[in-house]
């Protein structure tokens, strides 16, 4: 189907996935989806031409509701969960330049 | 008293209080002592929160003296995967992301089994969002079998089935999205049941692949898991892929044998690889459902050995989606150093997950990435319509399939870490009916020579829970297996 798996393309796919690897994950990594890849292989030998893709077992329609103010989660219990914050908001680094 | 207690049902304990024979704080205590024994060694439970069970029981006995309406399930306690939000209390889904998350809200399963008025007994051990098959990717402890504490628990739902199965608790919740409750109840010989895709609400379910995903009973017998699934199962508004249809009174009906079953035996359950002992023990359990009248019919599944590949590329796929959210701002963990935003989440995710998940979401991401999207995810998905295409058609000739639940009995603890594939394969024979949204049990049907439980599936149409539990209660009326009990030593 595709050509073996790289080390770039696991350090390109480590990047999407927002994950910081070790070199020495990286090579593992390189490894173990390679034969995973390799073995996935196998849905060639089955002919799909004119089979429409399944993403869901049942056939879902758009479920619509009633808008209808609720009550939200009270914002304390909100950001109790939260590595940051200064109890109006979440804190994230800076992201804009010069600011 | 405890012992009698600890070896009962949950129908037994049910209709034990009822006539005032043990309390809801005398059974409470007698699992949460077989805990406190024993779980050292098995390590099925993650959080147990003694007192606070404990206070759950009082309450019920309050309103049971008080001549007070009760719940269905009034002082059963049950074990809760840590997959599921409970309120105020650790839900860490085997992560360390997720260490000191505590959830605002309940999961709608949890809500049910409050107003059902259970003893919720603790949260049970598991892989890292449930990928994995013997709880040896969580990032807290490995589950040992009751039977061979050399021997996994199986897994994903390892911890709750392995509770069962140690007596710690006669009923518990597990997830399913690819066995991961049916192949455990199969290592550790009790009751597990992957409900219909939809038939139970997701809501506050940690989502690993969401059209996948499936909560389900586990118990010590096939009763427990009926009264358990009448409970949980039906439409919740909160979860939009929750099917609005009505839910039988599994626990009345479990008693009623089905008369005319017809089933369904396919040639691709019984290929290379399979264990003679299991073969055994599914061959003898076609033989007692034909002599109780059931019709053997052979049918075909010619797509089935696709199953573990579309599922490797669906699953991974929906999973780098859904654990996008984990990113070290809104809760769960955050790198202590780090480089700007991005630099944020990679170092977060990096340290918070585990290899397994890592790996996961690595494949998911090559899967959907550009360049591979059709060759890959696309392709996996009109794979999946005809596993369900091949269901669809042997359920025509057959009311529920029946076939093993593994290839082997309970492999060892560090058998199959290293070889990722090897441990993907042992799902090959529960992975397809999540594919296809289908309903599933596992039933205790055997021993090993080695002394290790051996289970049998039982496959049916969608919404066919009900037959699935009359049928597996056929079986285990005439059988003993569902009575054997493991022998704990208590230690570490």
């Amino acid at each position: 189907m595709t050509g073996r798996l790289t080390r770039d393309d696991v350090v390109k796919v480590a990047l999407l996935g927002r994950l910081k690897l070790s070199a020495e994950e990286i090579d593992r990594m390189t490894d173990q989806l390679g034969r995973v890849l390799e073995y996935v292989d196998i849905l060639d030998e089955v002919d799909t031409t004119n089979v429409e893709p399944m993403a869901h077992a049942i056939e879902l329609s758009d479920v619509f509701r009633e808008d209808v103010p609720r009550p939200s989660l009270p914002r304390e219990e909100a950001l109790a969960n939260a590595p940051n914050t200064d109890g109006r908001g979440f804190l994230v680094p800076q992201i804009l330049e010069g600011v | 008293m405890s012992s009698a207690i600890i070896g009962a049902t949950a129908s037994q304990l049910l209709s034990g209080m009822e006539r005032g024979d043990w309390t809801a704080v005398d059974v409470a205590t007698a699992f949460l002592d077989q805990i406190q024994a024993y779980d050292e060694r098995i390590k099925a439970f993650l959080h147990v929160d003694r007192a606070a069970a404990l206070r759950q029981a009082e309450t019920v006995d309050q309103k049971r003296r008080q001549r007070q309406p009760l719940g269905r399930l009034a002082g059963l306690p049950i074990a809760l995967k840590d997959v599921v939000c409970t309120r105020g209390q650790p839900t860490t889904c085997g992560s360390r992301i997720l260490e000191n998350f505590i959830p605002p809200y309940d999961a709608e399963v949890v809500r049910r089994l409050r107003e059902a008025d259970v003893v919720l007994i603790g949260k049970t051990n598991m892989d890292e969002f449930a990928m994995g098959s013997s709880t040896e990717n969580s990032a807290y402890q490995t589950t040992r079998n009751p039977w061979d504490t050399e021997r996994a628990a199986g897994g994903s739902s390892g911890g709750s089935a392995a509770a069962v199965a140690a007596a710690m608790s006669p009923l518990a919740i597990g997830s399913d999205t690819g066995g991961s409750i049916r192949q455990p109840a199969g290592f550790c010989g009790v009751v597990g049941l992957k409900p219909t895709y939809g038939r139970v609400s997701r809501y506050g379910l940690v989502a690993y692949a969401s059209s996948l995903d499936q909560l389900g009973p586990l118990a010590n017998d096939v009763a427990g898991a009926a009264m358990l699934l009448e409970v949980i199962a039906g439409h919740d508004p909160s979860d939009t892929t929750s099917v609005d249809c009505p839910v039988p009174a599994y626990s009345l009906s479990v008693e009623q044998p089905l008369a005319g079953l017809r089933i369904g035996l396919a040639a691709e359950h019984f290929a290379a690889g399979l264990d003679p002992e299991v073969e055994a023990v599914v061959q003898a359990a076609s033989d007692v459902y034909q002599s109780l009248g059931a019709v053997l019919v052979d049918v075909t599944l010619p797509h089935s050995k696709y199953s573990v590949a579309a599922y490797y590329l669906i699953a991974p796929s929906e999973a780098a989606s859904n654990l996008a959210r984990y990113d070290g701002v809104h809760y769960g963990h955050r790198a202590a150093q780090f480089d700007g935003l991005i630099d944020m989440y990679a170092a977060s995710r990096g340290e918070g997950f585990g290899s397994e998940v890592k790996r996961r979401i690595m494949l998911g991401n090559y899967a959907l990435s550009a360049g591979y999207y059709d060759a890959y995810y696309l392709k996996a998905l009109k794979v999946r319509r005809l596993i369900r295409t091949d269901f669809d058609r042997a359920f025509e000739k057959c009311d529920l399939l029946l076939s093993p639940v593994t290839p082997t009995p309970a492999f060892k603890v560090g058998e199959l870490i290293d070889d990722p594939l090897a441990m993907y394969l042992s799902d090959i024979y529960t992975i397809s009916a999540n594919l296809a949204g289908l309903p599933g049990i596992s039933i205790p049907a055997g021993m090993s020579d080695a002394g290790l439980p051996i289970g049998f599936q039982l496959l049916g149409p969608p919404f066919a829970e009900e037959k699935l539990l009359r049928a597996a209660r056929m079986f285990e009326r005439q059988t003993p297996w569902h009575t054997e009990r493991p022998s704990l030593r208590a230690g570490t």
